[in-house]
């Protein structure tokens, strides 16, 4: 290689070296501004098509008002359940990296990993037969699914704390708590957030099996458009489910950024 | 009627349902592989284009697979035939990603003496780049499996085959007879399909890893 080289100076630049893939590519910089617009065009795009349009009887969800009241309960579903979802996970991941307990926390993932494995749809059904339809029991199935991710990057953030930053904090005087609040809990902030950005998204979706058991949501237009064969139903809920989760993927990832303490950054 | 009775009673059902579910998240996968190994060996040179693709799969992996199938069966009355796109689309997404991310980790000193010793680009890429990516690419396929026998649940609901209709049957007859053994045997043939897939295929996955890099 260096003798042609030498007797042809610049000949191999001509051959195709292999492109330079040391760098990783920046995805995000479009999608930030991208994601949220798509969304909103998606969802301005389908009111305009609803409300210039004269709907049939079939199509009375297509209403101005029916399709506001969807959207507020879907989001209120998946708001309802993604507070519960953290109130319970981030508690639950501090004792579960503490002291004696922290020999289950394997356990506790590995479970957690399998539990990923039952269909979101399975547990909707479950809780409607269990305790009835309705709101109560799809939250608390929507709540048991989206505790597994949060649990699981709970852990995981916790235990990716640097074990000498926990011992430099107790040797400056803190408390096991004061170390927890003010060190192990930022620094595990990023993925603690990643994973509550991911069952967002889940649950934004599994919502739409609200409609399924009498909870209501943008489902509603999906059930009734497969029953009755209305395609304008099936588009519109579809599209705007699709910009839901959209849009609160990218609140999220905001959130994640805020959150993120400027030091790691 | 328990659930042992009920299961002893629907064994046949169970089973064939539970082939047909299996025979799709399979074969869909398959196909799903294919695309997206296609599709990264496309784009994995560019970094505009990678950055289109990662960013592409993740935009796909937030739509909600319940959205994706009502807006499907708006266009696709076939039922099997949008079962598998479906799962399809929804399976090349994580394959892709990985592939992606595997492929641009291949060594560029390995690339370039493989093409001194006189490999054309097809032949280093098939004897060199995707052994040496192949284990990233099939933990994207394990990622897919799992996620593919959920959405295969899902698409029972308006079109496919598979053990979904155990658990929509079972919704269909609230408070009636068998209602709960129904959604049981649907949720835990699933549970048991996906954990036998992954098996399957880390053990497909470590045969077919390229000895030298067999941890």
């Amino acid at each position: 290689m260096s003798s042609a080289t030498s007797q042809q100076p610049g000949a191999d630049l001509e051959v195709d070296t292999p492109p330079d893939l040391s760098g990783d590519p920046k995805p995000g910089r479009l999608r930030w501004v991208a994601q949220p617009l798509v969304a909103l065009a998606a969802i301005v795009g389908v009111l305009v098509y609803t409300n210039t349009k004269t709907l049939s009887t079939k199509q009375g969800l297509l209403a101005n008002g029916e399709l506001v009241s969807g959207f507020t309960r879907h989001l209120q579903l998946t708001v309802m359940a993604a507070v519960l979802v953290i109130v319970i996970s981030v508690p639950l991941g501090v004792v579960l990296t503490r002291g004696p307990v922290r020999r289950f926390s394997g356990a506790v993932l590995a479970v957690a990993g399998f539990g990923q494995a039952v269909p979101a749809v399975g547990l909707v059904v479950l809780a409607a037969l269990y305790f009835g339809v309705g709101m109560g029991p799809f939250i608390g199935a929507l709540t048991i699914y989206g505790i597994l991710p949060v649990l699981a990057n709970v852990v995981v953030g916790l235990d990716g704390v640097d074990r000498r930053l926990i011992e430099a904090g107790r040797g400056m005087g803190l408390s096991a708590f004061a170390v927890l609040r003010s060190v192990e809990l930022p620094l595990a902030v990023p993925v603690m957030l990643t994973g509550v950005r991911t069952a967002i998204v889940l649950m934004c979706g599994t919502v739409s099996f609200a409609a399924l058991v009498g909870a209501g949501g943008l489902g509603a237009l999906l059930v009734t458009g497969i029953k009755l064969g209305e395609k304008p139903l099936l588009v519109v809920g579809a599209v705007l489910i699709a910009a839901l989760a959209l849009f609160l993927d990218w609140l999220a990832r905001i959130v994640e950024i805020l959150a993120t303490p400027k030091g790691l950054s | 009627m328990n659930f042992w009775e009920f299961v002893q009673d629907r064994w046949s059902l169970l089973w064939f349902q539970g082939y047909q579910h299996l025979s799709l998240v399979v074969q869909s996968l398959v196909l799903a592989t294919i695309i997206a190994l296609v599709i990264a060996v496309l784009t994995y040179r560019s970094n505009v284009w990678t950055a289109v693709a990662e960013g592409g799969a993740a935009v796909g992996l937030t739509i909600p697979s319940f959205a994706l199938l009502g807006l499907l069966i708006a266009f696709i009355t076939n039922g099997v035939v949008l079962s598998v796109v479906l799962l399809a689309f929804y399976g090349s997404l994580p394959i892709l990603r990985n592939a992606v991310v595997g492929l641009r980790r291949v060594d560029p000193g390995l690339v370039e003496s493989a093409r001194g010793m006189g490999m054309g680009p097809f032949t280093t890429l098939v004897r060199l780049q995707l052994p040496l990516a192949w284990p990233v690419i099939v933990t994207g396929v394990r990622v897919s499996a799992q996620m593919l026998m959920g959405i295969a649940a899902i698409a029972a609901y308006a079109a496919g085959p598979g053990l979904g209709s155990f658990i929509f049957s079972g919704l269909s007859r609230l408070e009636g007879a068998n209602a709960t053994n129904l959604a049981w045997a649907g949720i835990l043939g699933i549970v048991v399909l996906a954990i036998v897939l992954d098996l399957v295929l880390g053990l497909i996955g470590r045969l077919t890893t390229s000895r030298g890099i067999r941890v």
